[in-house]
C-alpha cells in the first residue's frame, strides 16, 4: 500500500505545485500577493466545463480555458492594481483590494451559475487507470504530474536563460532601474499576468477533472494550500514551489494513509509553521543579499 | 543634425503639490560633458529623473537629438539612446554582475553586439571582470558604483546621465572614477554629470550649471565657474 500512498502524494503534491507556480511567479515578478489568483483557477474549470458541454474535446477545452483565464487575469490586474502600482501603494493596499475583488468575484460566479457541484461530461478522458504492482494511476493524474514538472522546468529555463526572463528578474527587484535599461515594464507585467492566469486556469481544469467536481469556491480552498506552498518554497521561487508542493502532498498522503485522514489538512500547515520558525525565508530562502 | 544633443527648456518638476524644479533651461552639446552642481536638496537628481522619463514634467520641453521626448515613458527614452545611472547605484542586488551587465544591454540588437560591449566595459573596469559570477549585492560600494556605470555603458548610449558617481567612495576610488570619466570624454562620449565633488567636476566638464533651490543660479563654461567667487565660496570650500 505504500506505493499507492506515494503515488497519491505525488499526484496531490503536483497539483499543489502546478497551482502554486503561477501564484509564486505573480509574487516574484509583480511583488504582489494577488488573491484573485484562486479565482482564475475556478474560472478555468468553469470555462472548460462550458466548452466541453458544448461538445469540445478536452484537448481543445483545456487550452481555451487557459487562454481565456489568462486574458481575465490581464484585465483584472490592470483594472485593480495598475493604479496602486503607479502610486506605489503599500503592499497591504493591494492585498486588501485583491481580497475584496476575490470575494466579489466568487459571489458573482455563484449567483451566475449556482453553488452546486458540477461535473465534466462522461467519457471526456480515458478513466480506466493504469495498474502495476497493485497500485494505480489515471491518465489525468499522469497529466497533472507531467504538466507540473515540465512547467516548472520551463519557467526556470525562461527566467534563467532568456532575455524576457532577465527583464523579469531585473524588474522584480527594481522596476525603475528596469525602465532605465529600456525594459517596457508595463508590457512585461501584462505578459506575466497572462502567463499566471493561464497556469491557474489550466490547473483548474486538470484538478477539476481529477476530482470530477467543480464548484465556484474550489479556487479558494486551493488558494489556502497554494499559500502554504509558496511560503514554504520561498515567495517567488519557482523550483521551491515545486518541491514544497510535492513535500506537502506526500506528507498529507502518508498522514492520511498511516495516521488518520483527520490530520491530513493540518499537517501541511504544521510543516509550514515549523519551517518558518527555523527558516523565516522558506525552505530554500536566503537572507536578503542587498547591501547599502 | 545640430551640435546640441540634449536641450531642456522651461523644465518644471515637482512632487505632489510641491514644485522642486522651476523653469530650468539647459543644454548638452555633442561630445561634451555638462555638469550640474548644487547643495543637497537643490533638485539635481529631480532634474535627471525628469530628463530620463522617471518623473513627469509639470511644464517645459526636452529634446534629444532634436526630437521631443518630454513625458515619454522611460523605456522609450532609453531606446532613443539615453542611459541614466541613477543616484544610489540601483544595481540589481540579487543578480550576478554578468546578468546586471546583460540587462544593461537589454535593447542591444544582437548577442555579438552584447559581447562586444561587455568586453569594452570590462576593459574599462577590470575589477568587475574578476567578479562576473558574484552576486551584485555583495560587491563593495566602489565596485557597485563601477557596475552602475558599466551597466549604463552597456546600452552604448548617445547620452549618458550620471548622478553622483563618486558618492560614498574613498578618495582613491573617486580619483579612479574621475579618470575613467576623463577617458570617456576623450573618446567623445556625451555626458550630463551631477556631482558633489565640484572641484573635480568643474575641472572635467565643458559646461556647468549651478542649481540652487530648483533654479539655475549660474551657468557658463566650467573653467569660468571655477574662478567665480560665488561658486568657490559655496561649493569649492574657499
Ligand atoms: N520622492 C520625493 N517626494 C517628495 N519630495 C522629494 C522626493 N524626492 C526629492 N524630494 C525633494 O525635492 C527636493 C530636491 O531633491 P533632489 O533629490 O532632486 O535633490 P539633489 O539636488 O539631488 O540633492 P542631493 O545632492 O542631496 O542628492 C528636495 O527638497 C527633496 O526633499
Ligand atoms: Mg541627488
Amino acid at each position: 500500500m505504500l506505493l499507492q500512498q506515494i503515488i497519491n502524494g505525488i499526484v496531490a503534491g503536483s497539483a499543489y505545485a502546478l497551482f502554486a507556480l503561477g501564484f509564486t511567479l505573480t509574487f516574484g515578478v509583480l511583488k504582489i500577493v494577488n488573491l484573485t489568483y484562486g479565482f482564475y483557477f475556478s474560472a478555468g474549470a468553469y470555462l472548460a466545463l462550458f466548452a466541453t458541454l458544448h461538445g469540445a474535446p478536452i484537448t481543445l477545452a483545456l487550452p481555451f480555458a487557459a487562454i481565456a483565464a489568462g486574458f481575465i487575469a490581464v484585465f483584472l490586474d490592470s483594472a485593480l492594481l495598475s493604479r496602486l502600482r503607479r502610486q506605489q501603494a503599500p503592499e497591504l493596499a493591494s492585498l486588501m483590494v485583491t481580497l475584496g475583488a476575490t470575494l466579489f468575484l466568487y459571489t458573482g460566479m455563484t449567483a451566475l451559475i449556482g453553488s452546486e457541484i458540477q461535473r465534466f461530461p462522461l467519457g471526456l478522458i480515458e478513466s480506466a487507470p493504469f495498474r502495476f504492482n497493485g497500485a494505480s494511476i489515471s491518465l489525468t493524474q499522469i497529466a497533472i504530474v507531467m504538466t507540473a514538472g515540465l512547467l516548472a522546468a520551463g519557467l526556470i529555463g525562461v527566467l534563467r536563460a532568456t532575455r524576457t526572463g532577465l527583464a523579469m528578474r531585473a524588474m522584480a527587484e527594481n522596476p525603475q532601474a528596469g525602465e532605465l535599461m529600456g525594459i517596457d515594464t508595463g508590457a512585461i507585467m501584462r505578459r506575466v499576468s497572462f502567463l499566471c492566469g493561464a497556469i491557474a486556469g489550466a490547473s483548474g481544469v486538470l484538478i477539476g477533472l481529477e476530482h470530477n467536481a467543480i464548484t465556484p469556491y474550489m479556487g479558494e480552498t486551493m488558494a489556502l494550500k497554494g499559500f502554504a506552498v509558496i511560503i514554504l518554497g520561498g515567495l517567488g521561487d519557482v523550483g521551491g514551489a515545486l518541491i514544497a508542493g510535492l513535500l506537502i502532498g506526500l506528507l498529507e498522503a502518508l498522514t492520511a494513509g498511516y495516521i488518520s485522514s483527520i490530520y491530513k489538512d493540518a499537517v501541511g500547515f504544521l510543516l509550514l509553521v515549523l519551517t518558518l520558525w527555523a527558516r523565516p525565508f522558506g525552505l530554500f530562502g536566503r537572507a536578503s543579499v542587498r547591501r547599502a | 543634425m545640430t551640435d546640441i544633443m540634449l536641450e531642456a527648456r522651461g523644465l518644471t518638476v515637482g512632487y505632489g503639490d510641491k514644485l522642486v524644479v522651476r523653469n530650468v533651461d539647459l543644454a548638452v552639446r555633442r561630445g561634451e560633458i555638462a555638469c550640474l552642481i548644487g547643495a543637497n536638496g537643490a533638485g539635481k537628481t529631480t532634474i535627471l529623473r525628469a530628463l530620463s522619463g522617471l518623473l513627469k514634467l509639470r511644464a517645459g520641453s526636452v529634446r534629444l537629438n532634436g526630437e521631443e521626448i518630454a513625458n515619454r515613458p522611460a523605456h522609450a527614452i532609453a531606446a532613443r539612446g539615453m542611459a541614466h545611472a541613477p543616484e544610489g547605484r540601483q544595481i540589481i542586488a540579487a543578480m550576478s554582475v554578468a546578468d546586471n551587465l546583460r540587462a544593461g544591454a537589454y535593447l542591444a540588437p544582437s548577442a555579438a553586439e552584447i559581447s562586444r560591449r561587455r568586453d569594452a566595459a570590462l576593459a574599462r573596469f577590470p575589477r568587475l571582470k574578476e567578479r562576473l559570477t558574484q552576486q551584485a549585492g555583495l560587491l563593495s560600494g566602489g565596485e557597485q558604483q563601477m557596475l552602475a556605470i558599466a551597466r549604463a555603458l552597456m546600452a552604448d548610449p548617445t547620452l549618458l546621465l550620471l548622478d553622483e558617481p563618486s558618492m560614498g567612495l574613498a578618495p582613491l576610488m573617486v580619483e579612479e572614477i574621475f579618470s575613467i570619466l576623463a577617458t570617456m570624454k576623450s573618446e567623445g562620449r556625451t555626458i550630463l554629470l551631477v556631482e558633489q565633488n565640484a572641484n573635480a567636476a568643474l575641472a572635467l566638464a565643458d559646461q556647468a550649471y549651478v542649481i540652487e533651490a530648483g533654479r539655475i543660479k549660474l551657468e557658463g563654461p566650467a573653467r569660468d565657474l571655477i574662478d567665480h567667487d560665488g561658486v568657490s565660496a559655496a561649493y569649492l570650500g574657499g
